[in-house]
């Protein structure tokens, strides 16, 4: 057919025959066009949706019900100054001089028993610490926000018995009662009461444990695929070690739990639920996805880098850790961002050694028994307590802006080490 | 069997190969090749694509050691010295012998830290002010000295490609090496930039021996002062300059620089 | 001999043998046109080798112009270089060629009464030498044979010594017959200008051997 049109002097690109072939390639690229935009449009509605979710959620969370109590501590009989206030018996000290009875005192004269009664039983805690930090309020009289009991708590949100309820909405009326931010969320640990518990012993436990299996991981995945990629022979043991490397990134994480558990643990029995084992679990998880991505961006370092400075007369190790690590790193950190997300994010391995225990400090060092993020969020999902559905959502919140933060990070890292070349 | 023209002066070979031939696994790339190159002087390596004289040029700076499966046989001397026996540092070679590649690679980094990595690693330097010596000499030898001296500190990949490639000259003359190849190192660059790396080969001539394998061989014609012609890993003719280029001695010599080859 | 992979090559240089080859058959033609003027006194003749001249002239110009343009469009090495180098000096030196051809045309209607001098008889067989000379050198470019140039360079020996006796002649002719010496004179320089016609046959030759051997033959002054 071509050959007739040749030969007829029409070139076969201006047949009409080609036009409608031409308008169907368009055709075809405006779908494709619009199948991608769909798709984005679809994955930031579920993005949207997500974060709404939980925003609109967790935001209750970082409030908690209080009770305005006026206290004059100047008349309560409580002594102290800033020398007999200052070690870690402050908090007994304080008791001993009966400053609990003393806010339940306040609280009865202020709001009437029934009110006091909605008051938590460790709120004068919170006046003990206020107290602490600033031992001249002991002159004056200071209106103390103290924490409601949780039942008082559900009824603010209307849920509970009755009586809590109607308790709650005459105390509100009344400008007493209200539902404050509450930055205490992020400094106390967990509780067995949604209104008394924090998110600052899972943050703490997961900086700890995120801070261990990055020190292991990234030297560890970073030689290894320097090794791999610039002095490993081709030869049947380096493709066996590379499909197990490429396997190893795809083991469901529970595997490693078990591992962790099986070994670890066996090394070291009086360190369970520590950030160190934890830390040591993830990062024989993180390895291999550092590694991976370390042999990419090491391979796509080009040769004639690596050529000119032997050329100069640099040795391997100099070639490697000079040129090829400088240009490797965007790719390397890249790599370890999502090594490190996935690791924050886990929860089935953690559980596995141990790392669900009850704590109800933060943890003091990689040795101390800790709990991390997703699994705090997992325990209190399954309280009944009502009041822990809002906590819950907040944790999140917590474990994404943690995230975002680590990211940030690395992202910040990776241009600031972006040359071009 | 390597035709030698009779115009040939002998000098002394500052690099020379004897029988020397390269197999990449079974296949020979090299067919017992002898060659001496001299101090001072040009010698250019002329042949068609496939010929082996980019892979005779790795050799005498041991590049292809990079290539696991490159075997080498037969002797190559620097100064009278083997530097294929077991005791030879190949760091210390590579700043002897200096390479020039084809497309300009400058590393990554600034201006002055390219040409000051060579001399920094090799201990050349001992102060700042010696490193910055060296830095200056070696881009005025370069004939980039004016044109950088203001921006040291930027990236040496901001430079045009005629520059680029006087900045990786520049690099390889840091270090003092004694002989200095160049495989192709104009086939990337505008006729004004080769014109000007072309000057530059002529200045340096004095000072070193340089061995450039050119595709172009009006370059060769101009560049150099002897020139061997490589066909099928063998050198089929080796002469002066002007002797290969208007009276050449063999047919395939004669046939490739007239264009009948192929 | 290979062809250049570039087509345009072959044809540039088969164009530029064709022009020489062509100025040579002129130079021929009239230097034998030229020699039977003379023999048989014919002013018509010697006016169409007298106007032939210019197309040989113009011819040279073809020459120069299409050697400048290989060197420059072409780069030509080797051999190709030697053989556009020498046809640029071929040319030069036929172009002389004619004009002596011409000189001598020229001249005839200046020699009265060719019947009574002796030397009139000799000279054709000079310049038969001289045109054979010439016919073969240009076949020696032809067909780059450096044997064949050898052989007329030895053939100029010859055209020297003919030239030496038609001197002698034309001299004692001259002291004996004072009243032809103009006329004799004349003769002088037809003979010398065939001598000369061999000697340049013989640079011609010279540069044939260049071209096909890259060197000068032996005993070459320069």
């Amino acid at each position: 057919m071509s050959e007739a049109i040749i030969s007829e002097g029409i070139r076969p690109t201006r047949t009409d025959e080609f036009r409608r072939r031409l308008e169907k390639r368009y055709k075809a690229e405006r779908r494709f066009k619009l199948a991608g935009l769909s798709a984005i449009l679809i994955s930031v509605a579920v993005l949207i949706f997500l974060l709404g979710n939980m925003t609109f959620n967790g935001l209750g969370g970082f409030q908690r019900a209080e009770i305005d109590v006026s206290i004059d501590l100047s008349q309560s009989g409580i002594a102290g100054d800033s020398s007999t206030l200052s070690g870690g018996d402050a908090l007994q000290v304080l008791q001993r001089q009966g400053l609990p009875d003393v806010v339940q005192f306040y609280a009865e004269q202020s709001l009437g028993e029934e009110a006091a009664q909605g008051i938590s039983s460790e709120a004068w805690r919170d006046v003990a610490n206020d107290i602490i930090a600033d031992t001249s309020i002991l002159r004056e009289e200071v209106t103390f926000s103290l924490a409601a009991t949780d039942d008082l708590a559900s009824g603010l949100k209307d849920e509970g018995s009755a009586e809590m309820q109607a308790l709650a909405d005459r105390l509100e009326a009344d400008g007493v009662l209200a539902s404050n931010f509450d930055p205490g969320f992020l400094a106390r640990s967990d509780a067995t009461s949604p209104q008394k518990v924090g998110i600052w012993g899972a943050l703490k436990g997961s900086i700890l444990t995120m801070i261990v299996t990055l020190l292991l991981a990234f030297p560890i995945g970073v030689l290894a695929a320097l090794y791999l990629e610039e002095y490993a022979p081709k030869n049947r043991w380096t493709d066996v070690i590379e499909v197990s490397i490429n396997n190893l990134a795809a083991v469901p994480s529970i595997i490693f739990g078990l591992l962790g558990l099986a070994v670890f643990l066996w090394m070291f029995p009086n360190l369970r639920s520590a950030p160190l084992i934890g830390g040591m679990t993830l990062a024989l998880m993180t390895m291999p996805v550092i590694v991976i991505s370390g042999r990419n961006a090491i391979k796509a370092v080009p040769p004639s880098i690596r050529d000119g400075a032997l050329a100069i007369g640099a040795s391997p190790v100099q070639v490697v850790f000079h040129h090829v690590l400088p240009l490797a790193l965007p790719g390397i950190l890249t790599g370890t961002i999502i090594g490190m997300a996935r690791a924050l994010g886990e929860t089935a391995p953690l559980l596995m050694i141990g790392m669900r225990a009850f704590v109800a400090t933060a943890p003091d060092g990689f040795t101390s028994p800790a709990t991390v993020l997703p699994v705090q969020i997992f325990l209190w999902s399954d309280e009944i307590d009502r009041g822990f559905v809002e906590r819950t959502s907040a944790a999140i919140i917590i474990l994404l802006l943690f995230l975002l933060l680590m990211n940030g990070l690395a992202i910040y890292l990776r241009n600031k080490f972006e040359k071009t070349w | 069997m390597t035709v030698i023209h009779p115009n040939l002066e002998q000098l002394d070979a500052k690099m020379s190969a004897k029988d020397v031939s390269v197999f990449y696994s079974e296949k020979q790339a090299i067919d017992n090749v002898s060659i001496d190159v001299p101090t001072g002087h040009v010698t250019a390596f002329i042949g068609p694509s496939g010929c082996g004289k980019s892979t005779f040029l790795r050799v005498l700076n041991r590049m292809n050691d990079t290539i696991p499966t490159a075997r080498v046989e037969g002797t190559i001397e620097l100064d009278g010295e083997d530097i294929y026996r077991s005791g030879m540092d190949v760091v210390q070679l590579r700043a002897r012998v200096g390479m020039v590649f084809q497309k300009p690679n400058p590393f990554p980094k600034s201006i002055y830290d390219n040409i000051a990595y060579g001399p920094k690693i090799h201990g050349l330097a001992e102060s700042r002010e010696e490193l910055d010596e060296v830095v200056e000499r070696s881009l005025t030898r370069a004939g980039l000295w004016e044109e950088v001296k203001d921006r040291l500190l930027d990236s040496g990949t901001a430079l045009s490609g005629g520059q680029q490639q006087r900045l990786c000259i520049a690099r390889a003359i840091a270090v003092d090496p004694e002989v200095i190849l160049m495989d192709e190192p104009c086939s990337a660059l505008d006729p004004i930039a080769t014109a000007k790396i072309e000057e530059l080969i002529a200045e340096l001539t004095d000072r070193y021996a340089i061995v450039i394998v050119t595709h172009s061989m009006q370059q060769a014609a101009r560049v150099s002062q002897r020139t061997a012609f490589f066909h099928l890993g063998k050198i089929v003719e080796y002469g002066q300059t002007k002797d290969i280029f208007t009276n050449p001695i063999e047919e395939r010599t004669k046939d490739y620089i007239t264009g009948r080859y192929g | 001999m290979a062809e250049h992979t570039v087509k345009a090559f072959d044809e540039d240089i088969t164009r530029l043998r064709g022009l020489i080859a062509e100025m040579g058959g002129l130079a021929e033609v009239a230097l034998q046109d030229a020699l039977e003027a003379m023999a048989r006194g014919d002013e018509t003749l010697a006016e169409k080798v007298i106007a032939g001249d210019k197309k040989i002239d113009a011819l040279e110009s073809e020459v120069d112009k299409l050697a400048v343009r290989i060197i420059a469009l072409r780069a030509p090495m080797a051999d190709d270089l030697r053989e556009v180098i020498a046809a640029l000096k071929i040319a030069g030196v036929v172009e002389r060629i004619g004009d002596y051809s011409k000189n001598i045309a020229r001249r005839i209607g200046q020699i009265e009464d060719r019947k009574r001098f002796e030397p009139l008889t000799l000279l054709p067989a000079m310049g038969e030498l001289a045109g054979e000379m010439v016919h073969d050198v240009l076949t020696a470019y032809a067909a780059r044979d450096p044997d064949l140039a050898l052989e007329v360079i030895e053939a100029d020996n010859k055209v020297d010594a003919f030239y030496d006796s038609i001197f002698r002649n034309l001299v004692s002719h001259m002291v004996e017959n004072p009243a032809t010496i103009s006329s004799a004179a004349q003769l002088l320089f037809v003979a010398r200008n065939i001598e000369r016609i061999g000697d340049h046959a013989t640079n011609v030759a010279e540069m044939v051997h260049f071209a096909a051997t890259g060197v000068y033959p032996p005993d070459h002054d320069d």
